[in-house]
């Protein structure tokens, strides 16, 4: 892969000063990727391109939005009855939430299941699990914005879980809200949250994209790319790959979007915010519903029960302490899964937990969307204790003892033995 | 594992999951029957006769007591009236005038009102919430713009609770000023019935039933809620369109694309 030349007088000029368009087309057309790829490699760049639909809906949002608790619930109505198109923005922004979730959870599971946290990827993998987390701010951040009951119910509910930090928590929640309850200041400075905290993703997408160049891609298989016959350019083959996936989600997206734009949003959030109503049940964004799930799985006695911790943790830090832990131990991941085999397909055991890890997942957020009582909560127990005892216990010892099946001998005599398997009944 | 075995694996867990989620929903509150609305669907468009019909029952019953602070006399054109038609809709309410020369809003106690035009809000019935709890038992009736949204059951909700009065079971505790309504959460509600027969005198010659008053009142309500939705469905139906046909060439162009790789 040679540095191409540059034709334009004008491109050669900058591109001698800036390498910009070498970089560019190191990254973007030259890019060597394996060639087996399956279809659950078109979920990265999908997500770029919700981020880009994201911040660009946004912007157009900010441009009628007004971020006072006596005219965003107002603000938001205009934005749908009287500004140009305001409705198809608003439902794009919308919507475009809850995908920019979806694909971000299958990529993640892609992950787990092929491996790809492994070294090389661990930096990658890292780089990830913040972008996680700064999407899932964005998006509650966001979510306040409307300023109707769940808004406003669910901004007093998750603020108040800071208030379990040892000594300075309440101090930390009045700081947080710039007043005693959720009020104006609490709705400013989440607005301004809101539009800053995207950019940082963005920024965090760069460097995820950077390590991933820099390591290369996994692929299905798992094994390491050998040389230039087991990959092919990113564009075209991936280029079009990817914009016929991007057709199939825009599909999906859009038939939301324009066909049942609030089937997955809350009714109660289109009754303006009343800090002296509180709803029926405080529930979540569906994305959300797994870890609301984990905060409220922890049961009061927890320290009876284990008798084992020297300190008096009550329930509701617990419950923090796990939410906050479910995430963050995926950072661990790559030391915790000791096996040099990435691939899932060689791993027989391993795969039977993959699914048996991600039903646990699902279960979570079935549990998160129900009162927390009754066998709903003994459910949501034990999908909780499931969750870490996978992580924590399951995977390192899986991959200690796992006898995991041979590899084939590189990406290309793998592709070239399936071909001859496809093509033989067919003569 | 290939994408078959995975597929289907999915599918078995989710339909799983979705029998469990159904069975927990069953009990609690009756249930809001399903009726036919013309606007249900992707193909589904506002009966605009009906919708006259609504703003009618809403105008002359519900206003009493409701606002519906999202709409202004102006909107009345996308459903059917004329521009001189909404003129004198809107010159028929009296609308706070504001603060006369003098700087006063009110003359001898009174509100200085003046004629509606098609700019205005609907008219409130009560100046602040407060009035609205006064004039009704300490309950308040609930802004109207939103209201098929911010249910779950949307309009087939509406339309239950208007027809939903019943006498309390025998032994039936009831609270003070309250009455049973078998689809209202806590099934007693703050609210009188609204309709009885014949409350309003439709300007079609429409009999006006109770049961025709409520399901006309409810469409008129899923309009303000959503008045974009024709607009809506009718972008999605093209853009869908569009969208199948530009995603079978690209999978073409795709598989050529790819012909060459082994
Ligand atoms: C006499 C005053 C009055 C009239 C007239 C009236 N309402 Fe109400 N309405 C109320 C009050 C008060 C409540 C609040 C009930 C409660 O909190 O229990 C209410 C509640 C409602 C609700 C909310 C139910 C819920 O689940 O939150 C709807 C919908 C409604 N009214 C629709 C109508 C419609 C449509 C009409 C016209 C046909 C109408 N109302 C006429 C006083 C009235
Ligand atoms: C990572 C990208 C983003 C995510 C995940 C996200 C998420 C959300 C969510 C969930 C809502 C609530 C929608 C609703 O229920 O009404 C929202 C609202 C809003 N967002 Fe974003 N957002 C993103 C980027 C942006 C950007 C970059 C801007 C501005 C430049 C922006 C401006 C707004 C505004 C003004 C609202 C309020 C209007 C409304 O509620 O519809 N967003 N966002």
């Amino acid at each position: 892969m040679t540095a191409p030349t540059w034709k334009n007088p004008l491109v050669k000029w900058v591109d001698t000063r800036l390498p910009i368009f070498t970089f560019m087309h190191h990254d973007l057309i030259d890019y060597p990727t394996p060639k087996n790829l399956n279809y659950m490699w078109n979920f990265g760049s999908l997500l770029g391109i919700i981020l880009v639909i994201m911040i660009a809906t946004g912007i157009f949002l900010s441009f009628n939005y007004t971020a006072h608790v006596d005219l965003a619930f107002d603000s938001v109505e205009r934005i749908m009855r009287d500004v140009n198109h305001g409705w198809l923005i608003r439902y794009l922004h919308m919507n475009g939430a809850s995908m920019f979730f979806l694909v971000v959870y299958i990529h993640i599971f892609r992950g787990l299941y092929y491996g790809s946290y492994k070294a090389p990827r661990e930096l990658l993998w890292i780089i990830g699990v913040a972008i996680l987390l700064v999407m899932m701010a964005t998006a509650f951040d966001g979510y306040v914005l409307p300023w109707g009951q769940m808004s406003f119910w669910g901004a007093t509910v998750i603020t108040n879980l800071f208030s379990v930090i040892p000594f300075v928590g309440d101090k930390i929640v009045i700081w947080l809200w710039g007043g005693f309850a959720v009020d104006n200041p609490t709705l400013n400075r989440f607005f301004s949250l809101h539009y800053l905290l995207p950019f940082v993703i963005f920024g965090l997408v760069f460097l995820h994209i950077w390590a991933l160049h820099t390591a290369k891609s996994n692929n299905p298989l798992g094994i390491d790319i050998k040389g230039d016959q087991d990959t092919i350019p990113f564009h075209p083959y991936y280029t079009i790959k990817d914009s016929f996936g991007f057709g199939v989600f825009l599909i999906i997206y859009l038939g939301i979007t324009l066909f049942t734009p609030n089937l997955l949003g809350h009714p109660d959030n289109y009754i303006r915010a009343n800090p002296l109503v509180t709803p029926a049940e405080i529930v979540p964004e569906w994305y959300f519903l797994p870890f609301y799930a984990i905060l409220r799985a922890v049961p009061d006695n927890f320290i009876d029960i284990f008798g084992l911790l020297p300190v008096i943790i009550d329930a509701k830090t617990s419950g923090v302490v796990l939410m906050f832990a479910s995430i963050l131990i995926l950072c661990l991941l790559p030391w915790l899964d000791r096996s040099k085999v990435r691939s899932a397909k060689f791993r027989p055991i391993y795969r039977q937990l993959f699914w048996i890890f991600l039903a646990d997942c699902l279960v979570l957020g079935w549990v998160g969307a129900k009162p927390a009582e009754g066998t709903m909560l003994i459910i949501g127990r034990v999908a909780t204790f499931w969750y870490f005892f996978h992580l924590l216990i399951l995977v390192p010892l899986v991959s200690k003892y796992e006898k995991t099946r041979d590899l084939p001998e590189s990406i290309n005599a793998s592709v070239l033995s399936k071909r001859t398997e496809i093509q033989v009944p067919a003569e | 594992m290939n994408m078959k075995t995975m597929i289907t694996r999915l599918g078995t867990f989710l339909l799983i999951a979705s029998w469990c989620t159904a069975v927990q929903a069953a009990g609690g509150a009756t249930p809001p029957p399903k009726l036919d609305w013309s606007f249900k669907g992707p193909f589904g468009v506002f009966d605009r006769a009906q919708l006259k019909r609504g703003w009618q029952v809403y105008n002359e019953v519900c206003s009493g007591c409701h606002s519906i602070n999202q709409i202004y006399y102006r909107h009345l054109e996308q459903i059917g009236y004329s521009s001189e038609e909404v003129k004198k809709l809107a010159a028929e309410a009296e609308i706070p005038a504001g603060p006369n020369e003098d700087g006063e809003t009110h003359e001898d106690g009174e509100v200085i009102v003046r004629a509606g035009k098609p700019f205005d809000k609907i008219k409130m019935p009560f100046q602040n919430d407060a009035a609205a709890r006064a004039a009704n038992n300490g309950a308040l009736p609930p802004d109207l713009s939103l209201t098929t949204k911010a249910h779950p059951a949307g309009v087939d909700y509406i339309s239950a609770v208007l027809t939903g009065y019943k006498d309390p079971p025998s032994g039936y505790k009831m609270n003070e000023g309250m009455y049973y309504n078998a689809f209202y959460a806590g099934k007693q509600i703050a609210m009188p019935n609204p309709l009885s027969d014949d409350a309003v005198e439709y300007v079609d010659g429409t009999k006006a039933s109770a049961q025709q008053m409520a399901v006309d009142v409810s469409a008129f309500l899923a309009w303000a809620a959503e008045p974009e939705m024709e607009d809506r469905k009718r972008l999605g139906i093209k853009i869908i369109l569009f969208l199948i046909v530009l995603t079978s060439l690209l999978y073409a162009l795709k598989r050529r694309i790819w012909s060459d790789v082994h």
